[in-house]
């Protein structure tokens, strides 16, 4: 392959130090802009997964490479570029949203990346437009809602410019109207998107290739609209389709985009 | 969520009072409960003065009478305290109103009543007119420890989430029909509040790891800080100084 791929796990298995083992030899490469749906039921492996991407769990067996780098959790200066190219947003807002102010916040990865000055502005002003939040800058994070927040949350990590963007269940708790616009701001960002969800049909809209995480090892990998239409698979691994949604009947992302959308608008308020 | 958006503590104004700088209005907060503290508790007419100064020092800052006097609630069990010490404490007796009391106790609850009252008035006069993060910033500006500092940043942000958790588990207990009525049903009330540290516990460690997870190695990085406030800083000196004058003049008084 001439381009390095952005993530390049290869026969990753883990156990908790309480015995409990979580991964089982997963194999996975995601090229560079590709948008992958990682999919499974709880307690597949999906959280344990992406955490070894920016080298906060390691120690098991098998590799982690990001944009070729091989996340090594000894070598402070290689975890260091390895978080600032994989960002993760995390399920909760308010564990991601620490500090006083959204601007404060937002500054706070690229300032651990030693960014100062009219540099970090920069950073913080581009990551908030690119999410609409301009307006909100100087307010406190617990004084927005929790669709501002997850957006915001996604702020916070695009100021480190990623090359991968990780989102752990991004629709939870949000309202048909905050989830399609996230999902316009995550269509918008030109980075390596891995969305970790049980939304299937947001999957369908965001990702071109989704994933199947079930018991510790990957059991499905190709296009998404194929993956959702494998009923026997999906039964098998405890993921379901909401009532009445046919993956074949909508098309997936970008061509018929536009149906899709007004079918969640008209949901929302 | 429902909760109030502002801070309890904090009141909005432009005031001068407003626009001092948070570090110098914390010094001067510092110096003026000094002088309170080391005041004799003899000298009425001295602490008639502070209460004066703080009176004018509220004026200033537009801040009304009731809302100081609702906050003050917090002082509650020191006055009730004060107010037990004339009974309870040895030494000469006087009557006041058929009741023998100490006399050295009367002084004693005096003691504590007008200085604590005068330390609550200044505190909660200080958080009306700081935000919570200017007060940060001024007390970062002091060389305060940082981990101190950062300590309490996270409280701030974090209080008003642990509060809308802990009103939610009451919610949903008393959605089954639960009422605290008697001292037995405390065990269900103290394992909500265990319920509640677990979780605070969990969120602080996936707090952490959201950290990590940019970057965080250890120390937080300090982001450019604001100009404190556009009033000039030695303006706070005012209210110490007035009260060391007015500590003086008691003296030379007698």
């Amino acid at each position: 392959m001439a381009v390095t791929p952005s993530i390049d796990v290869r026969g990753l298995a883990y156990a908790y130090p309480d015995g409990h083992q979580a991964l089982y030899g997963v194999d996975l490469v995601v090229g560079r802009g590709e948008r992958v749906a990682l999919l499974g039921p709880n307690g597949a492996g999906k959280t344990t997964f992406i955490l070894h991407l920016n080298g906060i769990l390691a120690g098991g067996a098998g590799s982690v490479r990001v944009g070729g780098l091989e996340v090594r959790q000894r070598d402070r200066d290689v975890l260091r570029e390895v978080r600032r190219r994989v960002g993760i947003v995390f399920q909760d807002p308010d564990d991601q949203l620490f500090m006083p102010t959204v601007r404060d916040d937002v500054a706070f990865g690229p300032a651990n990346l030693g960014l100062r000055g009219p540099e970090l502005d920069a950073r913080i002003d581009a990551a908030l437009r690119a999410v609409g939040m301009t307006d909100v800058a100087d307010r406190p994070p617990h004084h927005l809602s929790f669709g501002q927040r997850r957006r915001v949350a996604v702020a916070t990590v695009l100021a480190m410019e990623p090359e991968v963007l990780v989102l752990d269940e991004p629709t939870s708790n949000l309202d048909p109207a905050s989830r399609r616009e996230l999902a316009e701001v995550l269509e918008s960002l030109d980075v390596t998107l891995l969305v970790v969800t049980h939304d299937l049909p947001y999957a369908l809209e965001l990702c071109d290739r989704s994933i199947v995480l079930s018991g510790g090892t990957i059991v499905a990998d190709g296009g998404t609209a194929d993956v959702l239409a494998d009923a026997a698979m999906l039964r098998e691994h405890r993921l379901e389709l909401p009532y009445g949604f046919d993956p074949r009947s909508v098309a997936g992302r970008r061509s018929g985009y536009g149906g899709a959308r007004s079918t969640s608008t008209s949901a929302g308020r | 969520m429902g909760n109030g958006h502002a801070h309890l503590l904090f009141r909005h104004g432009d005031s001068l009072v407003h626009r001092l700088p948070a570090h110098a209005k914390v010094l001067a907060l510092l110096g003026f409960v000094l002088v309170v503290v080391a005041t004799p508790r003899e000298r009425w007419g001295a602490f008639a003065g502070y209460a004066v100064l703080l009176a004018a020092v509220a004026a200033v800052a537009r801040v009304p009478a009731g809302f100081v006097a609702r906050r003050m609630v917090v002082e509650v069990p020191f006055v009730a305290f004060a107010v037990l010490m004339p009974v309870v404490s040895g030494g000469a007796r006087v009557d006041v109103l058929g009741m023998s009391l100490s006399q050295d106790g009367l002084y004693s609850g005096w003691n504590l009543l007008a200085k604590g009252t005068l330390g609550v008035v200044a505190s909660i006069l200080l958080a009306a007119t700081t935000d919570a993060r200017a007060l940060l910033q001024g007390l970062q500006r002091l060389r305060l420890p940082a981990r101190l500092v950062e300590i309490a940043a996270f409280m701030v942000r974090y209080l008003e989430v642990v509060a809308g958790e802990m009103h939610r588990m009451r919610v949903a207990r008393e959605s089954r029909a639960f009422h605290a009525r008697h001292l037995g049903h405390l065990r269900v009330v103290a394992q909500g509040a265990g319920a509640l540290f677990v979780r605070t516990y969990e969120r602080g460690e996936r707090v952490h790891l959201a950290m990590l997870s940019r970057g965080y190695a250890g120390a937080m990085p300090v982001i450019d800080v604001r100009p404190a406030g556009s009033a000039p800083p030695a303006l706070a000196a005012l209210l110490p100084a007035a009260a060391l004058a007015v500590a003086w003049a008691g003296a030379a008084w007698l």
